[in-house]
């Protein structure tokens, strides 16, 4: 069998030796029951589901990267599974954001095909830590992500939409690995040697400015009030938690202003930060060189 | 009519395909077996949101009971309630330790925040080696998401945990 590109060679979607996996996965929520809860307006619900699954998306990405470049084995491994899980988290989630606008979408279509502006993840998520090879700056991305994410999905299990209700609770058991992996090494270089320590506290002054957004609510969750999570209501347990890491760690919690937007606008409105239109069109390159593929 | 205790059997044959030493029904992941007109409808449950074994569990599920005699197969997932490492049978856990990969304790149970835990986990994971009770954990994540890393301090050799979810 010849083909005339190496992607043609792995797009049989039936072929069941298929040794690449990137699109053409079956419905992850096939037999769950997606009908909308009474009352919920789709639209709504979808640009929530967006929020939280390019959230997992985005973050899952940054993690991929770091791939060849972890100081340890153990650690690229840890943060491949992190990202795995995080990318299972994101299928599910723009499944249910594509069922509930109804438009015939995908969560390839959603993932591969949607603009900068499109894409509704908070701003932390993106920062990129790989290319400076800064596992300190990864490691605060993580641990302000996953303690802020688990937070979030432990009160999303009593949502009203079933199906997020049930996506929280899987998330839940996931990210409590997550932080507990971010927030250890953050003791061991906090509490390290004085290199370690600093480098530790620049990378979170680093992002500091990043954190005001993700207690920021906006009028997607207001239309949504027994559906989605108040994220004001996240801020207390997320600074109880960063205090308690940071004391272990002999760190200072930052306290830097956050970033603006856009007037207003961040990124829950699609306005990003540079960082982000490198990291898109690296992440969608195969996807959008060769749109009918499966691979 | 499809005679439903055989399906039933049939569809608890199928192995896992990264822990192939169990069944998917030794693993908590093989929910129910029902019928509805005439089609054989399988429900699995996915350890992980991640896990990318789920394409190919439902194709060997299809199969499975295609080669044993039912043509009409539907396999249906099912999130809710989600998977814990305690709905691995005795029988699995004694199958996964004879393959020298350690079984889960007791799933953690929360009702408030969960609790941080910034040391080494607490409970005693012993060697599926020699039975030291004298274990480390290396890295709390390995080959697949469902397991740790870990190592005997007595006879030195490595191992795999599987996490308690
Ligand atoms: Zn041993």
């Amino acid at each position: 069998m010849s083909f005339d590109n190496a992607y043609e060679a792995v797009s049989e979607a039936n072929d069941e030796a298929r040794w690449a996996f990137g699109t053409g996965f079956e419905d992850p929520l096939s037999g769950v029951d997606t009908s909308l809860p009474s009352g919920v307006d789709g639209d709504d619900l979808a640009a929530y589901c967006l929020m939280l699954g390019d959230d997992a998306l985005i973050m899952s990405h940054r993690l991929q990267q770091w791939c060849t470049r972890a100081p340890e084995l153990e650690d690229e491994v840890a943060l491949a599974n992190i990202g795995l899980d995080l990318l299972g988290q994101a299928r599910l989630l723009l499944t249910r954001a594509a069922k509930a606008e109804g438009s015939g979408r995908s969560e390839d279509s959603l993932a591969s095909f949607r603009d900068e502006h499109e894409f509704r993840n908070v701003r932390l998520a993106e920062l990129s830590t790989h290319d400076t090879a800064d596992f300190a700056g990864v490691i605060a991305q993580l641990l302000v992500f996953s303690t802020w994410r688990l937070a979030l999905l432990q009160r999303l299990t009593d949502s009203r939409d079933p199906v997020l209700a049930a996506i929280a609770a899987k998330g839940v058991k996931e990210v409590t690995y997550h932080r507990d992996y971010a927030a250890q090494w953050t003791v061991r270089l906090g509490d390290g040697t004085d290199y370690s320590h600093q480098r530790m506290q620049s990378a979170l002054d680093d992002l500091w400015p990043y954190v005001g957004e993700l207690f920021e609510s906006h009028s997607v969750v207001e239309r949504l009030p027994d559906i989605a999570v108040e994220p004001s209501e996240l801020r207390v347990e997320f600074d109880d938690v960063l205090t308690q890491v940071c004391s272990a760690a002999t760190l200072t919690v930052p306290d830097a202003p956050a970033r603006a937007g856009v007037s207003g606008r961040t990124g829950r409105d699609g306005v990003h930060t540079e960082a982000m239109g490198y990291l898109l069109s690296e992440m969608q390159s195969v996807a959008r060189a060769h749109p009918e593929a499966t691979w | 009519m499809v005679t439903l205790a055989i399906a039933r059997s049939v569809a608890a044959t199928v192995t896992d395909p990264e822990l192939p030493m169990l069944t998917l029904a030794d693993l908590g992941v093989l929910r129910e077996v029902s019928e509805s007109d005439g089609t054989v409808v399988v429900t699995i449950t996915p350890t992980y949101t991640g896990c990318p074994a789920m394409d190919t569990m439902r194709d060997d599920l299809v199969h499975t009971l295609q080669d044993a005699g039912y043509d009409d197969v539907e396999v249906r997932t099912v999130l809710h309630p989600p998977w814990s490492s305690d709905w691995i049978t005795a029988e699995g856990k004694r199958k996964l330790a004879e393959a020298g990969i350690s079984p889960p304790g007791a799933a953690p149970r929360n009702d408030g925040p969960i609790p941080l835990t910034l040391g080494a986990p607490m409970h005693v994971v012993r060697c599926p080696r020699c039975g030291a009770a004298e274990t480390e954990e290396l890295s709390r994540f390995s080959a697949t998401a469902c397991k740790s890393l870990r190592r005997c301090r007595v006879c030195a050799e490595p191992f795999e945990h599987v996490k308690e979810i």
